[in-house]
């Protein structure tokens, strides 16, 4: 089980030393207790769903004629806000940068970033996916242990 | 003459004359004496009756007598003088002489003491009136002092109180240390003027030493930071060291102390222009066996080296600049450090045996590579009011107090201080000190303790120190090492690489570093190192990349080299020297980006009980249309143990808080499409009015207005403003995603603390 743990904790180490995560995704994982025990899974499922009906809407606002920079902006906004809720640091700074470009109303710009964004979305999102694999493996080996008796 | 005997009268004659004159002789001591008897019966013409009528003798002293014969008729005198006229008395004359002369010196005698007895009245007089007048000045010295110092202290205080409340905004981890930095120095500015009134009690003689436990690293840190701006500035290394066998919390006088290591630290930074200020702290047991031998061997077959390198740039000291006392040299470093970490036999039983005596005795070395000090001054650098050259005071600034207090100072903690000094070459200052041991009684309250909670997150972590200069790289490891963070050195940086590479040799072990810390000297001469750090590869398990932080240490450091380490790869933050664990700590949370823990100080409450107990099973409720935001929000809320209920629109938060609704606060996010956070705050206060005049009105009475506490959610704190938030009837915001102190501070204004009940 000892190399689970290190490489759960590696892991996470290396997200956090990437920028992936920041501290507000250590606050998260202090919310969890015994009262809910997956609150973290529990919200970061409901931000991958989130992201993705954004990630969605933008890139379809974005195939519109003529572009409305405004909506796109507003939905920026929303994801900027959830990612910064969830501690997805990455990605909340990609949302900045696109705001800028929604502003200035530059297509090629919010292009580009809207492949970037998707980029990093399914970079953080492939890594949480394998942290709570790894979580759940520690869990379940340490009931077979118990259980063995 | 003739007498006949037998019955007859008997008769003889008698010359009268020589009877006379024998007679008067023998009486006259010897000296003759002429004699006449005269019948005065006629007063004018005397008759002689006998005696010679012509001898005259000394007709000056005469002296006369009245003759009775029995003759009624007749009168006769007796008149007789000396023969021969008296010689002038020589004894009587040179009596007198010598009496009065005499007489004149004993005069003349009186009158000087007289005289004396005057002046000292006198200069008692004047003594009297000086005492009083110095006395005066002293009083009105010290009344002066106790003004100025609390003209002083009046402004200090507003910049500490405005420190601290800046220290309660959000500020980042860097920005944090800057503030706590300045705190600190402006503590310790007090605490100066608080020892200038003391200076009075030392002059009385009256002072006393406190006994209290202090922890000694962090006093040096202070002492530090109080000078890193000057050093940088300067473009000088200044590094402190402190044994690991020094215990962490020792009993003594933590000012006092202070006050000593100021007053080294600030001589050294005054008269040094280039090298380094090196302070050490040892167990005093420690340095003599290996000194003795070193310095033989100096003595002896290293002498050729010293001469060979003086002035020069090699040698194995802090900065690389030789320093006045060989016997701190690299090699003697090499050897203590060595000891601690393997022999700890002989040197435990010498802790032991002064445990026994509770009582640990300490050594400070404070070197530098200054101007020194000249041989003929020497001697005279511990008087008070002197300094080594009567121009030093016009160069180099300062009163030349600091160093006889510090030797008053060390000799009442029962050391002693002494120094080393090359003109030229540099100063090594080291004193001596006694301090109790502290035992960790569980009654003592840890409160007192100044100890510094350093932060624990980067416990395990693994790093590599990159620096040409061992002596430097030492103490490098020593402040990672009061992290927790386990070091190795490097003197190059492709030998780090070779450490930590997968192709390592099997005796060093595969070291994965977290971190590499590269001095800026170290990096500037070998470049392509970098590239060759980056090309490693790093990938294991086929999913991570474990490429470690690279983080520059300097001195200074202008905007080109920043950009050129930028684009070689290391991190935005650079750690500045000198050196203070807290500070490493606080960019290593900022690269790591291990979040904003704090440090449980005596500023900040203790963060999650305070919110906690203002919101313990208060009814919350969070407006905001992005679902994750709310999930977040309401689970922060939650944890606080609020009870809490949420909305995703303006609206139906307006539907959730018509009236009667039991809802203690509402937190609403500001930006949401249709109705935004400040219209439905202006509508739910129109809500509010209403139902207020309702409710008043009924009653007759006036009864308390209903207001419901609305803070806002905002992402954007520092362009949010707070009368824009006050104009729509707001009672404040708050960031978004919580920030504990934050939060703490905007619901404390209208939530009191309760006791809270234990978790269920």
């Amino acid at each position: 089980m000892d190399h689970l743990h290190r490489k759960l904790r590696d892991h996470e180490a290396a997200m956090f030393q990437q920028g992936y995560l920041d501290d507000q995704f250590s606050q998260l994982q202090k919310l969890q207790d015994d009262t809910s025990p997956d609150f973290v899974i529990e919200v970061m499922t409901m931000f991958f769903d989130d992201s993705e009906k954004l990630l969605n809407n933008m890139s379809r606002a974005l195939e519109q004629v003529p572009v409305n920079f405004k909506q796109i902006d507003a939905h920026a906004h929303q994801q900027k806000g959830s990612s910064a809720s969830v501690g997805a640091a990455r990605v909340k700074n990609v949302c900045g940068t696109f705001r800028n470009f929604c502003e200035a109303q530059n297509l090629e710009g919010c292009v580009r970033c809207l492949q970037q964004l998707q980029q990093e979305y399914s970079l953080l999102k492939n890594n949480l996916k394998y942290l709570f694999k790894l979580q759940q493996e520690i869990k379940t080996a340490g009931r077979s242990i118990h259980t063995r008796g | 003459m003739n007498f006949l005997i037998g019955g007859r009268y008997v008769g003889g004659s008698f010359d009268v004359e020589s009877l006379v004159e024998n007679l008067l002789g023998q009486l006259a001591g010897h000296q003759a004496i002429l004699v006449n008897v005269y019948d005065v019966t006629n007063s004018s013409d005397p008759l002689i009756m006998y005696g010679n009528q012509y001898e005259e003798g000394d007709v000056s002293l005469v002296h006369e007598s009245k003759l009775d014969f029995g003759d009624p008729y007749r009168k006769h005198q007796m008149i007789c003088r000396y023969h021969q006229k008296a010689p002038p008395n020589w004894t009587a004359l040179s009596t007198a002489i010598l009496f009065f002369v005499i007489l004149l010196l004993i005069g003349y005698i009186l009158y000087g003491a007289g005289n004396h007895i005057v002046k000292v009245e006198d200069d008692f007089h004047e003594m009297q009136e000086l005492k009083v007048r110095a006395e005066a000045a002293d009083v009105a010295k010290s009344q002066f002092l106790a003004t100025v110092s609390h003209e002083i202290r009046t402004p200090m205080n507003g910049i500490l109180g405005m420190l601290g409340l800046l220290l309660r905004t959000e500020l980042n981890s860097t920005q944090r240390d800057y503030a706590q930095t300045a705190q600190a120095c402006g503590k310790a500015l007090i605490a100066l003027i608080n020892e200038v009134l003391d200076r009075a009690k030392i002059e009385a003689g009256k002072l006393e030493l406190e006994a209290v436990p202090f922890d000694l690293r962090s006093i040096l840190d202070d002492v530090l930071s109080l000078f890193s701006e000057k050093s940088r500035h300067k473009g000088l290394e200044l590094a402190v060291f402190v044994s690991d066998k020094v215990p962490d919390i020792v009993m003594g006088d933590p000012g006092r102390f202070r006050q000593i290591v100021t007053n080294l630290v600030g001589n050294s930074v005054k008269f040094t222009e280039r090298g380094h200020i090196f302070v050490k702290v040892h167990l005093s047991e420690n340095r003599k066996p290996v000194t003795n031998g070193k310095h033989e061997t100096y003595r002896n077959g290293g002498s050729e080296e010293v001469v060979h390198a003086s002035g020069g740039y090699n040698l194995k000291t802090l900065s690389g600049y030789e320093a006045a006392d060989e016997r701190n040299n690299w090699d003697n470093f090499n050897h203590l450090i060595a000891d601690e970490e393997f022999f700890c036999d002989a040197s435990t039983k010498k802790v032991a045996s002064n445990e026994f005596y509770e009582q640990v005795t300490l050594m400070v070395c404070v070197e530098d590579t200054g101007i020194g000090i000249p041989f003929s001054a020497q001697d005279r650098i511990f008087m008070p009011f002197v300094q080594a050259d009567s121009s030093t005071s016009r160069n180099y600034g300062g009163t030349g107090i600091g160093l006889s207090i510090s030797k008053c100072l060390v000799e009442l903690m029962g050391g002693q201080i002494n120094f080393i000094s090359r003109p030229q070459v540099g100063s090594t200052f080291s004193f001596t000190a006694d301090f109790g041991i502290f035992k960790k009684n569980p009654i003592t309250e840890v409160k007192k303790v100044n100890y510094e909670d350093l932060p624990s997150s980067f416990r395990g972590l693994k790093a590599v120190v990159v620096d040409g200069k061992p002596v430097r790289a030492a103490v490098t490891r020593y402040h990672l090492k009061r992290l927790g963070i386990q070091v190795k050195v490097a003197n190059a940086i492709n030998k780090a690489v070779s450490l930590c590479g997968k192709n390592g040799a099997s005796s060093t072990g595969l070291f994965q570093p977290d971190i590499i810390f590269v001095e800026k000297d170290s990096w500037v001469c070998g470049e392509d190192g970098i590239f060759s750090v980056r090309q490693l590869d790093w990938k294991q398990n086929g999913h991570i990349f474990k490429m470690p932080q690279m983080i520059l240490l300097a001195t200074n450091i202008s905007n080109d080299e920043f950009d050129k380490a930028k684009s070689a790869g290391f991190s935005d933050t650079v750690i500045m020297k000198p050196l203070r664990a807290s500070m490493v700590g606080a960019c290593l949370q900022q690269v790591l980006g291990t979040g904003k823990k704090r440090q449980l100080g005596k500023e900040m409450p203790n963060g999650s009980t305070s919110v906690r107990s203002l919101l313990f099973g208060k009814k919350i409720l969070v407006v905001d249309d992005n679902v994750v935001n709310r999930r977040v929000a309401a689970g922060a809320l939650k944890n606080f143990g609020a009870d809490v209920k949420c909305a995703d629109s303006g609206k139906a938060a307006l539907e959730m808080l018509q009236f009667p609704h039991k809802f203690d606060a509402c937190f609403m996010d500001i930006q949401m499409p249709e109705m935004d956070g400040f219209e439905a705050t202006r509508r739910i206060r129109e809500m509010e009015r209403t139902a207020n005049e309702e409710t008043n009105s009924e009653c007759g009475e006036r009864k308390s207005e209903f207001h419901l506490p609305i803070l806002a959610m905002t992402a954007d704190v520092i362009h949010a403003t707070y009368e824009e938030c006050l104009k729509c009837g707001m009672d404040g915001y708050v960031s978004k995603p919580f920030e504990e102190e934050n939060l703490y501070q905007a619901v404390a204004k209208f939530f009191q603390t309760k006791p809270t009940s234990v978790d269920s």
